[in-house]
């Protein structure tokens, strides 16, 4: 009968829940920052076009001061409501998340620095595997974070499955460049460049994975890595 | 009219209420003092009209002699004051055990027949007039011994008495916390020795402050003692140890003298004093008047001022 | 549930229900009826040994019943009577030969309000082993002084032991009421909502208290405070009444488990504070 006058009533928690509702809001909209940084640090390269490489860099103190926000608005939760079991979950991995998050914008910063570094130089060859792991990454990120907020495990457990078609996108852009350097070692610092940023790009999909486990972690309280197989 | 808001209108009624209630405030005030002190007055002009008219008589032979003979003035009520001593101790030891020990008995349990008897009996036996009570007493010794005593006195205050200290010890000993008992059991003491170790200490300021307002209020008692101690202006414990001793009687031969003759007290002294046709034996009653007033004055005070003492040292 | 399977991984510093050695109280299929009523049903648990086992649940799940049957306070209730058994060291407390005083001096209790007897501190520890028998002066002294150094009290009243019991703080008191515990040589010491009455420094000092009495003692604790479940238990078990009223233990488990990830959804919601 408890049940029953709970499902009729305003929830104990309103207050919590108004917090925590607030934290998942916060870290969707860090999200699609992130996001963005990452399509547009790849275009900005691909573009040559230096002004918006510059802008990538200084939206990512944005991020982080986001993430810190996100950070203390987490502590205080913890501190005043002191929450148990799923909330707990949750604004632990929200926590984590916003981490992860701040780590994935910093590879953005770091394709965008890696634009600026190279000033006039043409880029060494015409960009296609890598817009299509931007893409990809973007994409695995953005669902990986709408199965967070919707606690859907299925999608969560299935994200990182596809971290391999990212993983050999990489190792086809590896191949690639180590042919150019090998025919001409002089292109080996604009190699070097393109090869940097794909390894950012690999890095990305494999916070999501991190993402993925976090949710299924809040959802379930079952902690274990998601390995990909082509790692293992 | 309308447009009054209902903030306004509360606002309003706080206001009206702020000047009527200051007036009914003060009004209200001013009748409960003056009754406080309405219904002092006749406490306070009992005890100063009986300083007033029994202070003259009070010196140090009243307290220490013996009656002169009826028409000689001097003399005083030592006799009676021994007598309302022997009569009241009597009553004490006769009453405290058996009354403490039902209390104990009610307090645990309540719900059983012979509880509910008791306290059913406790309360019809504080309703008895006090002297059917004496009545009962001289049923049961006088008339059997054959003759009045101080012990059938105190068999009849004591009868008096065991109401009050059963209550009051129960009321005690209900507000004891039931986890100090708990406590004690839970470390494996049985029932009894909780009771005396525990409950009975813890309940003792209670107990000790409902025996003195029973001593109070019997000492005062005179109708149960026409019947059992009848009064006795030849009483003198002094000479009844001294002769005694002189005897070679041994300690329970005297107790036998003393607890076994009539005996006067107070109460019972005033009583027949006051309705004498001489003036100096009126005047005299004045003055017991005043010894029993101040006796149940000071045991009143004796019982808060122990509790007081208890308090401050259970704080440490 | 599919992930029950893989629970086990990275739990390092849980160890599960199931695998530890030493059982110190075991109750089977405990019910304790107030005449008619069914005020527990069918209670199952282990309690391990030199491990703070806590019982949480709402109001009047029957908490306090539980922890008052393990001592057998339930005796005094006139109309109270035991079904199932309770067996401390395997022998059932309720067996035919069993001597409560025995029973309760090996299980002692501490209550909710600090509860000192009218006596002096000394007088207050030196009470359980009177009982038994110890009047030995220098015997005596001795007992009291170790159980109120166990109780981490002695420091404070090693200078007015002959001062009342009352005249201490609060706090003070319970740690007293502790040391009275301790000082019959207790293996089980159940505790009644030992801190609800005191205030947060005094509520924290007993919870410390606790964890060094777990060093020697198996200690089973009442409590409406579930941060303080989660401080200071090893153990949770939680409790609801069904539509009988009747108190059940719906989950048991590791007081880590219990407040991250409850298997049942009552016991969620409970220690979410969205009910109880």
């Amino acid at each position: 009968m408890e049940n029953e006058i709970q499902e009729t009533q305003p929830s104990v928690r309103r207050t919590l829940e108004i917090e925590i509702q607030e934290l998942r809001d916060d870290l969707l909209y860090l999200g699609s920052m992130v996001e963005k940084q990452i399509l547009g640090a790849v275009d900005s390269l691909k573009q040559r076009d230096l002004v918006s490489s510059q802008k990538i860099i200084d939206t990512d103190f944005e991020i982080n001061r986001n993430r810190y926000a996100i950070e203390e608005k987490v502590m205080i939760a913890i501190a005043t409501q002191q929450p148990m079991a799923h909330d707990l979950r949750l604004l632990a991995s929200i926590l984590e998340i916003s981490g992860e998050l701040e780590r994935m914008g910093d590879y953005a910063k770091g394709i965008a620095t890696i634009s600026l570094r190279m000033k006039d130089e043409p880029l060494l060859k015409p960009l296609i595997d890598i817009p299509v792991m931007a893409q990809k990454g973007a994409d695995m990120l953005h669902r990986a974070l709408t199965a967070f907020i919707n606690e859907d495990i299925e999608v969560a457990r299935a994200i990182p499955e596809e971290d391999d078609v990212v993983d050999s996108l990489y190792a086809q852009v590896y191949r690639e460049l180590t042919a150019f350097i090998m025919q001409d070692p002089t292109t080996i610092k604009r190699a070097n460049w393109l090869l940097w940023v794909a390894h950012n790009l690999e890095r990305v999909s494999d916070r999501v994975t991190n993402i993925c486990e976090r949710t299924i972690f809040s959802a379930t309280g079952e902690m274990r890595e998601t390995v990909s197989k082509n790692l293992g | 009219m309308t447009t009054t808001s209902y903030s306004e209108l509360l606002k309003k009624g706080v206001e009206r209420r702020r000047v009527s209630r200051k007036g009914t405030n003060g009004f209200m005030l001013t009748l409960t003092g003056a009754l406080t002190v309405l219904a002092l007055i006749p406490l306070f002009w009992i005890i100063g009209y009986v300083f007033y008219k029994g202070g003259s008589t009070l010196n140090l032979a009243f307290f220490t002699q013996l009656p002169k003979p009826v028409g000689m003035t001097g003399g005083g009520v030592l006799h009676a004051i021994e007598g309302s001593l022997i009569v009241t101790f009597l009553a004490t030891i006769m009453a405290f055990i058996p009354g403490v020990l039902a209390a104990f008995y009610a307090a645990r349990n309540p719900n059983t027949v012979l509880g509910i008897g008791l306290r059913f009996s406790t309360d019809v036996l504080s309703g008895v007039p006090s002297i059917v009570v004496g009545l009962f007493a001289y049923a049961l010794i006088v008339k059997p011994q054959g003759h009045y005593s101080a012990l059938a006195g105190g068999v009849a205050l004591a009868i008096l008495m065991v109401p009050t200290i059963i209550r009051t010890t129960e009321e005690m000993l209900k507000l004891v916390p039931t986890n100090l008992r708990e406590a004690s059991l839970a470390l494996g003491a049985p029932e009894w020795k909780t009771s005396i170790s525990v409950l009975l200490p813890a309940a003792m300021d209670g107990v000790i402050t409902g025996v003195l307002l029973a001593i109070a209020r019997a000492a005062g008692e005179t109708a149960p003692l026409l019947f059992t101690t009848l009064g006795n202006e030849r009483f003198d414990l002094g000479s009844i140890i001294s002769s005694g001793v002189t005897n070679h009687q041994s300690i329970f031969q005297i107790l036998g003298r003393i607890f076994g003759s009539p005996i006067d007290s107070l109460p019972l002294t005033l009583w027949k004093y006051a309705g004498m046709p001489y003036p100096e034996r009126v005047q005299q009653a004045w003055g017991v008047a005043l010894i029993l007033l101040i006796l149940v004055l000071a045991t009143n005070i004796l019982a808060r001022v122990w509790i007081e003492i208890r308090k401050r040292k259970l704080r440490g | 549930m599919e992930m029950n399977m893989n629970i086990e991984v990275k739990q390092n510093k849980d160890f599960t229900v199931n695998e530890m050695a030493e059982i110190k109280v075991r109750t089977s299929q405990l019910s304790v009826y107030y005449g008619k009523f069914r005020a527990l049903t069918d209670i199952n648990m282990e309690i391990h040994d030199r491990k703070i086992t806590a019982i949480i649940g709402p109001s009047g799940c029957g908490k306090s019943t539980l922890l008052r049957s393990f001592n057998r306070m339930n005796d005094l209730t006139p109309s109270a009577h035991v079904e199932g058994k309770i067996e401390l060291d395997g022998e059932d407390i309720y067996g035919k030969n069993v001597d409560v005083v025995d029973i309760r001096r090996r299980i002692g209790m501490v209550f909710q309000r600090p509860n000192p007897f009218p006596k002096s501190i000394y007088d207050n520890v030196a009470y359980g082993p009177r009982l038994y028998g110890i009047r030995q002066r220098n015997h005596l002294d001795g007992i009291v002084e170790s159980s109120l150094k166990q109780s981490a009290l002695w420091d404070e009243v090693k200078d007015k032991l002959h001062q009342s019991g009352m005249s201490l703080s609060g706090g003070q008191q319970q740690r007293l009421c502790i040391a009275r515990a301790l000082a019959v040589q207790p293996e089980v010491i159940l505790m009644d909502e030992p801190a609800s009455a005191l205030d947060p420094i005094s509520t924290l000092r007993i919870e410390e208290l606790m964890h060094d009495l777990a060093k020697s003692y198996t200690i089973i604790i009442v409590t409406h405070n579930m941060q303080q479940a989660a401080r200071v238990s090893d153990f949770t078990a939680m409790m609801m009444i069904d539509e009988t009223r009747s108190g059940r233990m719906i989950e048991y488990n590791t007081t880590n488990i219990i407040f991250t990830r409850p298997q049942d959804k009552r016991t969620e919601d409970y220690v979410t504070g969205r009910f109880g």
